[in-house]
This record gives C-alpha cells, structure tokens and sequence, in this order.
C-alpha cells in the first residue's frame, strides 16, 4: 500500500505529461488528478491504522561503495505520516483546483497545450516530495530535496515566456542549491564519522551522543563534530525553508502558478526543512549550540518576514512573507526541543496557508490575474465563498480563539503551543519568545490589511474588471471547503496528540526528547497566564490596528508611510536583500569568471604556453606555420612517421636488452 | 571467442579499410554508403562487445579475455580487460553508433570522414585493453592523429589553429611519460602491465639538483605520467586546449572528444599511476586534490560567463573531470568507484549535450548563446531533452551525474576537508552556469526572427538521444548496475596501493601521510 501511494504520482506525471498526445488533455489531467486522490485516500489509510512501530519496506539498491550503502526505501513512522497526509491532501486538492484556476489561462495562446504540463510537474512534485518524507537515509532524502527543488524550478518557471518567471526560477534552484552545499557537507562529514547515513544509525541516540564527544578537523579547526554536523544540514533547512539569509527566492517564486505557491512555496517544500530538523531530533537533543541557533534564525525571520509582510501590495507576495515568518515559527519550536509543536504547526499551517493562497488564486481569477491589492476592495459581495475562505483562513492564521482553553481555529492552538514553549524553554527562547509575539501582532495586522484591502471599501483599479469579477467554479470552490475544515478543526482535534502531556506516545520513536535536558513541553503547559494570552493580545491589537488602518482612517497608511519614508522603504524592498547580494555575491562571481577567462585562460596559461612554445623552441614556430598554410595530411604524415620510428627505436633497444 | 577482444577492437578498422579499397566517388550515394557502412560497422562492434560484458566475472579481479601474441622485433601484442576498463570498452562501443548517426549531415569527404571514426574506435578500444607497455603508448599516441585530423579538416573556422594546439599539448605531454616508460622497461625487465603492476619501483628519497625528492624514482615516474595524463584529462591549469579544439570540431568529433577521449587520461591514472607509483601518488595526493578543486571552481566560473554555447559545456566538462582526479586521488573506495562512475556518466551526458548544441548549430549555424532564446516554443521536445540532461549535468539525484559527484565529494571528505568544502561549492556554480544557459537558449519568448521558422527534433536526432537518456537516467536510479561490476577491482586496486604504501612506510617511515 505505502508502494503504491508513493509510487503513483509518479505514474500520474508520467502518463499525464508523456501521454497526453495520445490520450488527449483531459483524459491525461484524469489520470493525474485521479491517481493523487488515490494517494490521499491511502495516506489516510495508513494514518489512521499505523500502529506506532517503525516500519521499514526496502524496494531496492541504490548507491553502494564500500561501506557506503544507501537503499531506497520507505520509512513509515508517525512523522511520515503526518507529512503523507499533509502532502497528498493538499496535493490532490490543488489538482482538482487547478482545473478551475488554469482552464483559460491568458498566459497562453490559442491551441498551446500548457495544461497536461502543468498537472505532470505536479504529480512529479508530488512524488519528490513524498520519497523526501519517506526515506529512510540522508541520500533519498536529499533525493527528494533536489527533486521538489527540480518541480519547483519547473513550476516558477512554468510561464516561460516571462522573462521575470525565468529568472525567478534559477533563482530558486541556485539559493537552494546553497542550502544543499550544506546538507551535502553534512551528509559527508556524518559519513566520515559514523560510516553510515542510515537513520537507523544515524537516529540512534547513542550514537548522537559519542558525536557529541568527538572532534572533527573540519577545514582548519578542531571542532566538535556534532555541532558541526547539524549546522551543516540546517544550512540545507533553511535553504529549502526560506530561513533569514536564504530566503530571497521565495517572494519571487510567486512567478509561478498561484495553484504552485499554495502546494509547494506554503504547505510542503518549504517544508522540509523543519521536517528534516524534525527528523534529525537525537542529533539535535545532545547539540548544544545549532538549537540555539535555530531558535535565532527562526525568531529573526519570523520578525523579519512580518515587517516586510506589512507593506507588499502583491497579494500573493504577503501571503509568501506570512509563510517565510510562520516557518520562523516552526524552526523556533524545533530549537527549543518542542518537536511535537513544531510539527503541529507545519500540519495547521499547511491546512490555513493552502486555503489563503487558493483563496488568493480565487481572488486574482476573479480579477483577470490583476495581484495589486491597491486594484482591489469591496470585492466581498461579488466572490462571497471566496471570501468566506479568507476570513476563515485569516481567522486561522492569526491565531483566533479563546484564551486560557484549547478550543479556537487552527493556529490559535498551534502558533500558542510554539509562544509557550519557546518561553518555557528559557534563555535564548526569550528572544524566541519576543520575537514571535512581536510578529504575531505584524501577522494580524498584514492579514487583515489583506482582508480589508481586498473585500472591503469602495472599488478601486480598473472598473471594468470589478464589474466582471466572479466567482469561481465549484473544482476550486471544493478545495477551499475541505481545507476551511482542516483550518477551523485541526487545531481543536489534535492538540492533545501534537503538544499535549501524551505527545511521546502519539510520535514514538519517530522523535526524540532527552529527558536530562528536555522537559520544554511539560514546562509549557504550566507557564504563567500571562504568557498563554500574550499572543491573543499580540493578536487583538494588530487586529485593531489594521482597522483604524484600513477601516476608519484609511488615510493613515499614507501619512504613515510619508513621515517614515526610509523605515517604509526599507520594508518595501525587503531590508534591501536582493541588492546586497547582488553586490556582494552576483557581480563579484561573473567579474571573477571574466578575470579568470581573460586574464587566467588567455593571458597567463596561454601566454604563457605560447610563449614558451614560440621562444624556446624555434622549431615550432616553423611547423605553426606550415599548418597555417594548410598541409596537414603532410602534418599528420610526420606524426605517423614519429610513431613509426619510436615504435621501431624500441624494437631495436628491447633486441639489445 | 578466444578472439573476442581483438574482434571488437579491429573490427572498425576492418570497416575503415573496406571504405578505402572498394567505396569510390564523392556523390550522395556514395556519402550516404559510406555512413551506412560505418553505422553497421559500430552497431556489429557493439553487438560483438556485448559477450565480453555478459561474460565478465566481476569478482575476478585478474584481467580477463587475454590475448598474447608476438608482433614486431621482440614487442608483444597484449590485451585483456578488468573491472576497471570493460566499461570504458564498453562506453566506446556504445557511443560510437551515435557518433556515426551524428555525422549524417556532413556533405564534405565524408568517406574519409568515416575512416577517421573508424580508426579512431580501434584506437580508443586498444588504449583500453591494451597490457602492454609499449601497445599502450603507440596506441595512445596515434590517437592523436584522427582526432588531430577530425578537428583540423572538418572543424570550423580556426580549426588549424585549435588542431595545433591539441595536438602540441598532449604530444609534450606524452614525451616525459615516454622517457618514464624507458626507464621502467629497463628497471622492471618487462613491458608486460600486470607484471609491472606488481613491480616495486623505487621509492627512496633522493636529491636532484639540491631538491629532496620524497618517494624518489616512483615520483620521478608518476610525475612523467602525470605530465601525459593531466594534459589528456584536462586537468588545471594545462586545460586550455579543450575549448578550443571542442569549439573547432565538428559535433561528432565533440561528442567523441568529451565523451571518450577525455576517459583516457583517468583511465591511466587508474591502470598506471595508482598501481605502479603508489608512493609517488600518496607524496603528490594532497597536491592534486586541490588542482582538482581549483579546476573545479575556476572552470565552473569561466563557463558562467561563456558565450559560445560549445565552450560553456567545455568548461563545464573540465570541471567535471576535476571529481574524477579528486576522486582518484582520495585514495579511497568511494573515492575510486565515484571516479570511474563520474567519468562514465560524463560520457553520457557531455555526448548529449555537444549532440544537443549540435542540433541547433545545423539548423542556425552558429553557437552564440545570444542568437536564441524561446526555443522551447517551436521545439518542445528538445526543450524537454535540454532539460534533462542539464539537471544530470548539474548532478541532480536520480541521474547518473549525481552518483560520481556525491562519491567523489564523500571520498575527498575524508582525505582533506578543505578540498571537500571548496569542491562542494561547484554544485552551486554548476547550477549557475547550467541553468543560466539554459534559460538564455530555452526560455524567453521567441522573438529573434532568425527562430521563427526552426524546426524540433527530427526522428534520427530523437533516436540518437534515446539511448543516452535511458543510461543517464538508468544509471542515477541503479547504480549497482556499474558499482558491482567494478567494486571488485577498485577494491583490490585499493588493497594493493595500501600494501604497496605499507610495505615502504615499513622500511622508510619518514614517508608523509597525504592530509
């Protein structure tokens, strides 16, 4: 069963984008939509019956080199499972949903098949991602890593006559590829020491431990090898997961498809990296400082992603910096030990943050792919289950419900578990802590400025297009209902197996808490009240802030933005990231290689060569030019002549010996 | 099948020979007789060398199919296989029917064209199975000529000059291997390479000329091999004549040049530099694994700012090759099986993408990345295939350009963390180059009037990737298929360059761990 879920979108893409020239469009686009929901279904299965015991199914050889060995396999443990069903779900309803969202696209012209395409890059993402979550060693694993990152430069750049959606493609895989200098680096310093990259090694807690005790030369320095180890492969998480300093490819992936960003660029890819982190926790229980670090990193991109959140005009470029932040969040949960929350989050977020972005996609095929949200407002009445999505999904990520009880949409439950824990976990989760209340009032604030600016107030833009506004077909009404579910009910119904006092029995062995040092959940549960309302409060005022904002004096952003023109540009261009690295990394590199050319290549090897060939031996120069001339069957003659004469030389000389 | 090697070697020659004697004239038929001569010529060698494959016992770590003749004045004829070269065997046979169908546009001297394949495969094959000294040399040496001749008639416009330059950087090369080799028949009393396998050259220090010479004579002669083979492979910084001869050559003389010829270089490294110099290589390791990542970053940042399609994939062959040096030069198991792996997905993947730049260059006439751009729109199935082999040039898991990058980059780990940190950063730069390639040719929209009319894929080029594209992806998803077949060998060529390097730290201690 878990062979035939995995193995089926990749049935689907092949069949779907191979075959359509022989099965037609829509029978291809069945086929793909068909075999994910049968994924779904079975992942669902196997969710629900998995009995809590490791299970490994190993399908065949892979790479194997000495006492290097790496099987594909799959792992099933309850880790897998959440993510199997988070994966699938999403993507089976991102299918049926992109039959609505891609069925005219303008990007296209007449009698252009662009649809079987689109629906086998994302049955293949699907697979990547699914051998990701599945594998049972670092190198499928990585596998999966740079197979989502291949569906995700395919999707980004999937309307290829944009100049913008190609460079925002390369864009993508080359940052990640960055992250995955360090995952690779990981893998083979892991390797080094423990002569395996198997988890049933690797997540050996025991051997974690004689890793912390070890030192590895690593370049110049003597270090301690576990700590290098997991900043290594966090380098890869916060690759794939758009952590501070590696986050500059996401808001442009939004170039992509809007069905794209909600499945990969928020529920899944982006990920992989806090399941990895996850995945790695008996590395990381007897680490000391990359949890810390995870913490910081995590903490400033919530914070940092929230203020540029705060004043994009691009719907869809808020929602992207809304997940950069709440993958913050998550990474924060998996540095100060509280695994389970952070893949508590990831599961609500990928339920809530689908729904914004499909809701969004409702929006912008409502509006004839208008996405500045200053062209929109008083959209509510013309896309009311649109609409009714959002206020649900906004609901959701803020994090609304009551406080002091466990009952209030997905992210109230979820975000609250991570506010907790990392202030429970003391030291650098106070930064922790700071941070994400500080960004939970940014998160309120921009998504309802999103709500407002969108479905409220009088319309602005183009009139002809809000006079044509409508709302979408069911396929994309559908997904947006199974998702609000997820997004008002998982939060509620899981609490207890995710973060409550029972939470190592629900995840096994599948994570790891060392008790001598780790005890942040039972802790979190009995922090101060204070502590348990302060993300409510955090809420409540951005909450009011974006109406006195966008509601009751909507000249204030303006005023705002004139008075403190360098902190809003400052903002607008997201803390000038793509500028620094365009001076720091992207010119120096070409300016290299055409030094290198030039000067290296040209002036010193060849001139050099060429001066010696010309100036010692004379000789030569005669042939040069005698080739030039044009005799070379004489030229080649010569060269025969040679061997000849060698071979004959060597026949005399062995005769003497 | 006693003969079964020498079949497979000669057989495109006697094919070559048949062309000279009986085809005559210089119209279509004749052209188009001389190509479907040649094509059966290399499919019958494939077909032949088959056999050899199936009957190959990967666990006999001897060479295999031997045969031993006297040829002229006391010089020996021998040839055989092991695990380390059947697969380049098999590599030449496989790719030379390709080769061949990548010809069928030519119109000029096409006969004489076809001999130079010909001959060239017989050559390829003998330096492969050669196992003696002096067969080895004279072969490896007159390779030289139909390549020399390849690029300089049928080459583009600077084909004399690149022509020259090919020739004079690997033939200055092969003069110092050429004296080491005097040498060696003179110490060791045979010619014979499994005999001088086991030979123990040397390997005490001494003083040349006030210079202390770790590891004595067996440095001297590694030194003189190294001086042959890091022209061939190229290594940096003696790589300069790559882009150029491969921007002169035809496709076909590209394909053959990237694909096969650039192989032999490690695959001397393999059979004689690591087994019959252990001490010299351990006293040089270090050394070369950082030529070997300098080659990398270096090459991987000039092909970023290529603007000739062709030397852009040159380059990025160069920094290919520089995993397989370091992979050979870690001197480990993952390490040698990484670099045999590398060299032979490389074989693939460089064959498809100079058939790829092919493709278009018969259609347009030039190789200015500038001149397109939007292909993707008038050719989606070659978009789909440049995609493919871009991502196995980048080394994505699940081709086969991944397997030989991973090992290498796992062995080098474990000889010098600093190689292994710098080395690594080439699958970012790689990443750039290829894909910034790519999005100039593919993606866009087609706008450049020139491209409005251009054509896909027909059926021969369709049939001629086909086969490439089943290996690389193959290859990246079973690597067990090749790792078993050569684990053996490597394990025991291993085994043998650790006992030879014992066996002198025994005696002489002050012997310098490579770090």
């Amino acid at each position: 069963m878990e062979t035939i879920l995995l193995f089926a979108p990749l049935l689907g893409a092949f069949l779907c984008g191979f075959g359509h020239p022989l099965f037609g469009e829509k029978v291809s686009m069945i086929i793909a939509t068909g075999l994910l929901f049968l994924s779904a279904a079975l992942s669902w299965v196997v969710f629900f019956s998995f009995h809590g015991e490791t299970e490994v199914i190993t399908l065949f050889r892979w790479v194997e080199s000495g006492t290097l060995s790496a099987d594909w396999a799959i792992r099933l443990d309850r880790l897998t499972a959440i993510m199997l069903i988070v994966v699938t779900s999403v993507s089976s309803l991102v299918h049926l949903y992109s039959w609505g969202y891609m069925s005219h696209d303008p990007q296209w012209k007449d009698g252009e098949s662009y649809k079987p395409r689109f629906f086998a890059y994302l049955s293949f993402f699907t697979f990547a991602m699914l051998m990701l979550v599945t594998a049972d060693n670092l190198l499928q694993m990585f596998f999966g890593w740079e197979g989502v990152g291949v569906a995700s430069y395919l999707l980004i750049g999937f309307y290829y006559r944009k100049p913008s959606a190609g460079a925002a493609a390369m864009k993508a895989f080359i940052v990640n590829r960055v992250g995955d200098f360090g995952f690779a680096l990981g893998i083979f310093a892991l390797f080094y020491l423990t002569d395996s990259i198997n988890f049933s090694e690797v997540l050996d807690p025991h051997n974690a431990k004689e890793l912390s005790k070890t030192t590895l030369h690593f370049l110049s320095w003597e270090l301690n090898a576990l700590e290098v180890i997991t900043m290594l492969l966090f380098i890869g998480a916060m690759g794939k997961s758009a952590q501070l300093g590696l986050h500059t490819w996401l808001p442009d992936a939004m170039e992509g498809p809007t069905p794209v960003s909600a499945l990969i660029h928020a529920a899944t890819m982006v990920t992989a990296g806090v399941f990895m982190v996850c995945r790695l926790s008996p590395l990381l229980e007897y680490a000391v400082f990359t949890p810390s670090f995870i913490v910081i990193i995590g903490a400033t991109t919530a914070f940092f992603a929230a203020t540029v959140g705060l004043v994009q005009n691009d719907i869809k470029r808020v929602i992207a910096y809304s997940t950069c932040s709440q993958l913050g969040y998550m990474f924060v949960a998996a540095g100060v030990g509280a695994y389970g929350a952070a893949m508590f989050h990831l599961f609500t977020h990928a339920f809530f943050k689908a729904m914004l972005f499909l809701g969004a996609g409702s929006v912008i095929h409502a509006m004839h792919h208008e996405q500045d949200m200053r062209n929109y407002g008083g959209l509510r009445k013309k896309i009311p289950m649109t609409f009714a999505a959002m206020m649900i999904g906004t609901l959701a990520i803020t994090g609304v419900g009551i406080p002091l009880t466990h009952v209030g949409f997905a992210g109230f439950l979820s975000k609250d578990a991570i506010i907790e824990s990392s202030y429970a976990a003391g030291g650098v989760g106070l930064y922790g802590f700071v941070m994400l209340v500080v960004a939970a009032a940014m998160t309120s604030f921009y998504s309802w400025r999103l709500i407002f600016m969108t479905f409220y107030g009088a319309p602005r833009g183009d009139a002809n297009t809000h006079d044509h506004a409508h709302e979408s077909p069911m396929v994309m009404l559908i997904p947006l209902g199974v998702l609000a579910l997820g997004a008002i009910f998982a939060g509620m119904f899981w609490y207890e197996d995710f973060f409550g006092h029972h939470w190592e029995e629900f995840f096994g062995t599948s994570l790891y808490a060392n008790h001598d040092t780790n005890h942040v959940v039972h802790d979190a549960h009995s922090v101060a009240n204070w502590v348990k309302v302060s993300p409510f409060v955090a809420m409540a005022f951005g909450l009011i802030m974006a109406l006195w904002f966008y509601i009751w004096s909507p000249e204030n952003p303006d005023n705002l933005a004139k008075s403190h023109s360098g902190l809003y540009a400052f903002f607008l261009n997201k803390w000038y990231f793509d500028e620094l690295y365009g001076i720091l990394f992207v010119r120096p590199t070409k300016w290299l290689g055409h030094i290198l050319w030039k000067k290296g290549d040209g002036a010193v090897i060849d001139g050099g060569i060429n001066g010696l060939a010309m100036g010692v031996i004379p000789f030569l120069t005669r042939k040069y030019q005698a080739i030039q001339s044009g005799y070379l069957f004489h030229y080649a003659f010569v060269m025969v002549i040679g061997v000849v004469v060698i071979v004959t030389w060597f026949a005399l000389g062995g005769g003497a010996h | 099948m006693d003969n079964v090697l020498s079949l497979v070697i000669f057989l495109p020659s006697l094919a070559a020979l048949i062309l000279m004697v009986v085809l005559r004239g210089e119209d279509a038929a004749a052209q188009r007789n001389a190509k479907v001569l040649a094509l059966v010529a290399t499919l019958a060698t494939f077909l032949i060398s088959m056999p050899v494959l199936i009957n190959f016992d990967p666990l006999d770590t001897s060479f295999q199919f031997v045969e031993e003749y006297d040829w002229i004045a006391g010089l020996k004829y021998k040839v055989g296989v092991d695990g380390i070269s059947i697969l380049f065997v098999m590599l030449t046979t496989f790719l030379m029917p390709i080769v061949i169908g990548a010809c069928w546009s030519v119109t000029h001297r096409v006969k004489e064209y076809m001999i130079m394949f010909l001959v060239l495969e017989t050559l390829m094959l003998g330096v492969f199975c050669a196992l003696d000294l002096i067969l080895f040399y004279v072969i490896f040496e007159a390779g030289l000529i139909p390549m020399f001749l390849i690029v300089g008639i049928w080459g583009g416009k600077d084909r004399v000059y690149a022509a020259f330059k090919f020739f004079l950087y690997t033939l200055l090369g092969s003069v110092l291997m050429l004296v080491a080799m005097i040498y060696m028949w003179f110490d060791a009393g045979t010619t014979d390479i499994a005999a001088l396998m086991q030979h123990q050259f040397a390997s005490k220090d001494m003083v040349i000329l006030g210079v202390s010479v770790v590891g004595g004579i067996q440095t001297l002669l590694f030194l003189a091999f190294f001086a042959s083979f890091a022209v061939k492979m190229p290594m940096w910084p003696v790589h300069t004549w790559l882009p150029d001869a491969h921007v002169q050559a035809p496709t076909a003389g590209s394909v053959v040049l990237a694909a096969i010829l650039l192989k032999m270089g490690g695959y001397g490294f393999l059979r004689f530099s690591l087994p019959m110099f252990p001490v010299g290589a351990e006293v040089m390791a270090n050394f070369l694994l950082w030529l070997s990542a300098i080659a990398i970053v270096y090459t991987s940042l000039v092909a970023l700012v290529q603007e000739d399609m062709k030397k852009l994939i040159a380059y990025s062959s160069v920094a290919h090759m520089g995993f397989v040096t370091m992979g050979i030069f870690a001197l480990n198991q993952q390490g040698l099986d990484g670099a045999i792996y590398q060299m032979l997905s490389h074989g693939f993947i460089s064959a498809a993408l100079f058939l790829a730049v092919g493709v278009i260059y018969d259609r347009m006439h030039t190789r200015e990345i500038d001149a397109y751009g939007g292909l993707v729109i008038r050719m989606p199935v070659y978009a789909a295939v440049f995609m493919l082999f871009t991502m196995a040039n980048v080394g994505l898991p699940g081709t086969s350009g991944f397997v030989g990058e991973f090992l290498t980059l796992t062995a080098v780990f474990q000889a010098n963390t600093w190689v292994a940190f710098v080395a690594t950063t080439g699958v970012i730069f790689s990443a750039g180059y290829a894909l910034w390639l790519y999005r100039r040719v593919i993606f866009g929209d087609l706008i450049k009037g020139s491209l409005k009319g251009i054509l896909d894929m027909d059926t021969r080029e369709k049939m001629l990737m086909a086969p490439l594209i089943v290996m690389t992806i193959l290859l990246g998803v079973y690597p067990a298929l090749i790792l078993d077949l050569i684990g053996p060998s490597t394990s025991a060529l291993l085994e043998n360059v650790n006992t030879a390097q014992g066996l002198v730290s025994d005696t002489a201690p002050q012997a310098p761990a490579a770090h």
